[in-house]
């Protein structure tokens, strides 16, 4: 499993160093340096409020779309800048998808919801490319064999579960390196969480996968990684395993242990 | 005594019912006797509740009966007994006696009423006399009946409560009236229309000239399609031409590009776009752009542009509307959930990508529904078509000709003489019924589908 | 590779493969297009923002372009000795009551068209109308003294002389006007004709106030009864309606006459309150109850609006101290309501005020030279006014209906103004 980076020069997919990030006055992050990579999931965990979404969204400038918020700091892919004049920021986001909390399918069919990306990037050059980049896309985010003889029908039909693949099917279909999911279980019921949580294993290695979460037991049973965010900075980050087992700091075993969040 | 002398009466017993009541509530109080169940105000409205109501029904009932009780003991008179037997010329000499008698000095026409006027004014004194008694009995009794009901373990609060829930009601059935009322004007009116002329004539004839007779089997001058092909012409299809665009594109600048403070300062002066009364729409297609585009049509050769083009009014009629789409659309756009957008923009849309892929298609069914709303609006509209469009019943999809519509004509027929029994005055009222209907049916089509809309994203 | 759910990914060429090239030349020229296009529909929707405001923009110019002039008369020099001309009245015989009978009795008019006669000649009936002398006669009334004096009286010219004064028009009236300035018999000055008069056949002499008088009465009915009728039906409807046929039929009814055309209102009324209960033709009672009839279910809905935004948790805590429903409504709800529905009926309001249709249809379109009096005058309102001179064939009416146009804006903008200010003012978020 671990023989799939080859292709990447650098084992630290992103980085980021001292990211501030603003809300008009307000500063909602302070000072978060961390390295994502490919070979581990990365789980970001926290009480509710304490800006590890935020932070995720600043990770492909979704935060963009809010006109008071400002980042500060450094954020690389690749080693590019990705708030530098030169980034794309159109291009940053079809190599840094994203899965929302809520499934969020267009009200479109399976195949043009698949297809969408694709599309807008001119990724493929006819119509059987399209078509083999659907299949892939659906098989990859295990939900081909559901879906297969209904392609043509709303997304929206499908069950929360298969939406929230179908989301992931999306983000997939782009061929995106890095995929950032914002509690993307949150919404749905335990038999449908787990299987996310399997696909999530399957995609390891091939993306680099960051997932914000509040459920700790999601964070270990997914991710290599994790980082515990608390009223807008960064307290720990660590192998997941060291972090549940022994954290370092006080905070941390507090909110491990339940004493808050 | 004259009606509002009596409301004037009224009021005051009722005002002095209510002290009165009120008064003998509070008493309970000062005495301490038991707990009261309503406060004393209640008490007060009950009483006077009692004083107004039954006299008020009494005197709707009385104006309603009253002349026929004059008129009867009029007639009954040994003066009247020679009057003629002819019933018409007999209601003539009567209704004048009785603006004689109201109006004394009035010189009369008919020597009988001159007669007869002296016995209407005593019959009707008498009567006045009669009614007015009535009513102050009446308001004495009820106000004496709810005083003697007032005990400190009344409900008067619940009576009270009961009445005002009764006049919600009524200020409620009042839509029903008004929608009753159109319904049946325009079936009654309608109804003798197509009894003089045939609706097959009427809806698929294609030769519009009505004409003042009331001769029947006129019906090839009553052909419709040409008013109907009008007001599709100016209205669905010019007007919307503009609209649509230009409402849409408004809306999505609006909500996705245009800063706050753009916004803030864009919005009402659309709003005051769709505020200016649509006379001044026509007056000013008339007076402007009827000239420019019949002189822009001269200058590209167009031979037959008349200053009453289709195009002028439907151009303008399209700007008026332009406010009212954009409304409807911007509704439909905001009503997208974000989370759609988001996940565009996620994948790398750029915005336009978003909102013409994405968004306009999410908000689709919305913006069908304001745009049927938009077409019953723009096919319903009068004063633009009847300043701009012309009269001239024309078959044609020139759009530097001139055509005419249905408003048009119904203004047109129903001004200028109107003997409510020819055909060509009764033909606006097929008009209107026609042009009812099919709003109707828009309307609810629109409804529907802009609810079962909102109701997919709750 | 331990991937059981896509055993064929290892055959595609693009998933998972990192062959996207994003910074190849094929891929910016893409980019740069796909930026491209973004500009380009930005600026379709700016423009399509720009060009309706320029729309609004150009109306309002050429409407207060031509309408500005409707604001000013010219007037022009009669000297009339009315010492000798009236034998030697003395001002106490036209003051007080009779004052009037007491000027007609003068022949007014004859002297003036006498003194006109002297002064202009030929020229008489080009420059004044065959009322030209009621400006003498108002003017006497007001200034008794003037009866005995060798004076000179400003005269209204008719609208040919006062439309040379202001623009081109034909030659002929051109040289006249200029002749009468050169010789100081002309000037100009604000019109208060056109805001004290009423209709009238020469455009020089005609007023708004007729009209608006009529439109003041006709809103003063439609706000008599739509507003009552409007608040109770949606305080019914919020509040207390069972959910039944009835009620269904209600909401239908509300909904579909607030989209009803207009125009059909004219109809029914013209049937229901003309034909059938024979109520006065063309007075402002019967165009108020029609008015009245379109604007209830704006009020009725925006009152709706503005009820149902009172939140649940006033009604518990009214009700939890023992109100009953009736007070919890009329001591709680209503009150916190009131802005919205005042709103709401500011802005019903406007609209019936701009109404013309409608009134067309029940003959609030009678010709008429002096205000109405009363609700079953007969009344004309400025919109119908405004139609109707702008159907007139002299083209001194232009100017005189974009005048009344922009009177009727003021009052219409200031309404609106006033509404989003109640809006803003009084917009609670709970």
């Amino acid at each position: 499993m671990n023989t799939e980076t080859t292709n990447i020069a650098s084992s630290n997919k992103m980085t980021t160093r001292n990211v501030d990030v603003f809300y008009g006055e307000k500063q909602a992050i302070n000072g978060v340096s961390i390295d994502i990579d490919m070979e581990n999931v990365t789980a970001f965990i926290g009480p509710s409020g304490c800006g590890k979404s935020t932070f995720l969204r600043t990770m492909n400038r979704m935060n963009d779309t809010i006109p008071s918020c400002r980042v500060t700091g450094e954020i690389t892919l690749d080693g590019e800048d990705i708030y530098a004049p030169s980034m794309d920021v159109v291009q940053l986001r079809a190599r840094v998808g994203m899965v929302f909390q809520k499934p969020n399918p267009f009200p479109k069919s399976i195949y043009d919801n698949i297809a969408y990306g694709p599309r807008i990037h001119g990724l493929a050059s006819g119509k059987d490319e399209l078509d083999q980049i659907v299949e892939k896309s659906l098989q990859r985010a295990g939900l081909w064999n559901e879906v297969k003889d209904r392609l043509n029908e709303s997304g929206t039909a499908l069950s929360g579960g298969q939406q929230q693949r179908l989301c992931i099917a999306r983000a997939i279909a782009v061929d995106p390196e890095v995929i950032l999911m914002d509690e993307p279980c949150s919404a749905l019921d335990p038999i449908a969480t787990a299987k996310i949580e399997e696909l999530i294993h399957e995609l390891r290695g091939k993306y680099a996968i960051v997932i914000v979460t509040h459920n700790m037991q999601q964070a270990a049973r997914v991710s290599q990684r994790t980082a515990f965010f608390h009223l807008g900075t960064m307290v720990e980050y660590g192998d997941t395993s060291e972090m549940f087992t022994n954290p370092q700091e006080e905070r941390t075993r507090d909110y491990i242990t339940g004493r808050y969040g | 005594m004259t009606g509002p002398a009596i409301l004037l009466l009224l009021l005051g017993l009722g005002l002095i019912s209510w002290i009165f009541g009120r008064a003998k509530a509070n008493r309970f109080i000062t005495t301490g006797s038991k707990n009261l169940n309503s406060l004393p105000n209640y008490h007060g409205w009950y009483t006077a509740l009692w004083a107004i109501v039954p006299a008020l029904i009494f005197v709707a009932i009385w104006s309603s009966v009253s002349p026929a009780l004059v008129t009867d003991s009029v007639l009954s008179n040994p003066a009247a007994a020679e009057l003629t037997d002819n019933g018409f010329q007999r209601g003539a000499i009567l209704s004048e006696a009785r603006a004689i008698a109201n109006n004394p000095g009035q010189k009369a026409f008919n020597p009988e009423a001159e007669q007869l006027a002296p016995l209407y004014a005593q019959a009707q004194s008498y009567y006045d006399i009669v009614g007015t008694l009535a009513v102050i009995l009446l308001c004495f009794a009820g106000a004496a009946y709810a005083f003697i009901r007032i005990r400190p373990d009344f409900r008067a609060r619940k009576r009270v409560e009961q009445v005002v829930m009764i006049v919600l009601l009524m200020a409620s059935l009042i839509a029903i009236i008004a929608t009753i009322g159109i319904v049946a004007s325009l079936i009654f009116e309608s109804a003798r229309f197509f009894g003089m002329i045939s609706p097959i004539d009427f809806f698929f004839g294609t030769e519009w000239n009505p004409k003042n007779t009331s001769v029947a089997g006129d019906g090839e001058d009553f052909g419709a399609i040409p008013l109907f092909w009008g007001t599709i012409f100016i209205g669905a299809i010019i007007a919307m031409a503009i609209a649509i665009p230009f409402g849409l594109m408004s809306a999505v600048y609006l909500t996705q590009y245009a800063r706050p403070n753009v916004r803030k300062w864009m919005k009402p002066i659309l709003e005051v776009l769709a505020g200016v009364p649509t006379v001044v729409y026509g007056y000013f297609a008339a007076l402007t752009v009827a000239p420019a585009l019949r002189d822009f049509a001269a200058a590209i050769g167009i031979s037959n542009a008349t200053s009453e083009s289709a195009l002028a009014a439907g151009l303008v009629m399209g700007v008026m509307i332009i406010p009212f789409v954009s409304s409807m659309a911007d509704d439909s756009i905001a009503a997208v959930p974000s989370s759609m957008r988001d996940g565009s923009l996620a994948m790398g849309a750029t915005k336009s990508e978003t909102i013409k892929k994405v968004l306009i298609p999410a908000a689709l069914p919305g913006v069908v529904g304001g745009v049927l709303l938009a077409v019953s609006r723009a096919i319903g509209e009068t004063m633009i078509v009847v300043m701009a469009a012309g009269l001239a019943a024309n078959l044609t999809a020139n759009p530097f000709a001139s055509v005419t519509t249905v408003t048009t004509q119904i203004v047109q027929l129903l001004t200028g003489d109107s003997d409510f029994n020819s055909p060509k005055v009764l033909a606006a009222f097929a008009l209107g019924l026609t042009l009812f209907v099919v709003t109707l049916l828009l309307n609810l089509v629109a409804l529907h589908i802009v609810k079962r809309y909102r109701e997919a994203y709750e | 590779m331990n991937n059981p759910a896509s055993p064929a990914s290892s055959e595609t060429a693009m998933i998972g493969s990192r062959s996207t090239d994003w910074h190849g030349e094929a891929m910016q020229k893409r980019i740069a297009r796909r930026y491209a296009a973004e500009r380009r529909f930005k600026y379709l929707g700016l423009s399509a923002i720009v060009i309706s405001s320029l729309f609004l923009a150009f109306l309002l110019f050429v409407m207060i372009g031509n309408g500005i002039k409707g604001f000013s008369t010219t007037q022009v020099a009669v000297p009339i000795d009315f010492a000798s001309a009236t034998g030697g009245a003395s001002p106490d015989q036209i003051r007080g009551e009779d004052a009037e009978r007491a000027l007609n009795s003068l022949d007014i008019s004859g002297i003036v068209n006498t003194a006109i006669e002297i002064e202009y000649g030929a020229d008489a009936a080009d420059i004044f109308t065959e009322n030209s002398w009621t400006d003498v006669r108002d003017a006497l009334l007001s200034n008794p003294d003037m009866i005995g004096e060798n004076t000179t009286v400003w005269l209204t010219a008719k609208s040919e002389i006062d439309r040379a004064a202001k623009d081109d028009t034909d030659e002929k009236f051109e040289a006249l006007y200029a002749k009468l300035k050169d010789a100081g018999k002309a000037q100009s000055g604000f019109n208060w004709g056109f805001l004290t008069g009423a209709d009238g056949t020469d455009p020089a002499r005609v007023g708004i106030w007729g009209a608006l008088k009529g439109s003041i009465i006709t809103m003063l009915v439609t706000l008599a009864l739509a507003f009552p009728v409007g608040v109770l039906a949606a305080v019914y409807l919020e509040e207390y309606a069972p959910s039944n046929r009835i009620t269904d039929f209600i909401e239908v009814s509300i909904n579909n006459l607030a989209a009803v055309p207009s125009i059909i209102f004219g109809l029914l009324g013209l049937v229901v309150f003309l034909s059938w209960l024979e109520l006065p033709r063309s007075s402002a009672l019967v165009g108020g109850l029609v008015l009245a009839l379109m604007t209830m279910p704006v009020i009725v809905i925006a009152g709706r609006n503005s009820i149902k935004s009172v939140p649940p948790s006033i009604r518990e805590a009214a009700l939890g101290v023992g109100a009953s429903p009736v007070q919890v409504v009329f001591h709680h709800v209503l009150p916190l309501a009131l802005p919205g529905i005042m709103t709401g009926t500011i802005i019903g309001m406007a609209r019936a005020l701009g109404e013309t249709a409608p009134l067309l249809m029940i003959g609030m379109r009678a010709f008429l030279t002096s205000p109405p009096q009363g609700l079953t005058d007969p009344s004309t309102v400025l919109p119908v006014q405004i139609y109707l001179w702008s159907d007139e064939v002299n083209r001194g009416f232009v100017e005189k209906t974009s005048a009344a146009i922009i009177v009727l804006l003021i009052f219409l903008l200031t309404m609106n103004a006033f509404a989003i200010y109640l809006r803003n003012r009084f917009e609670t978020r709970w």
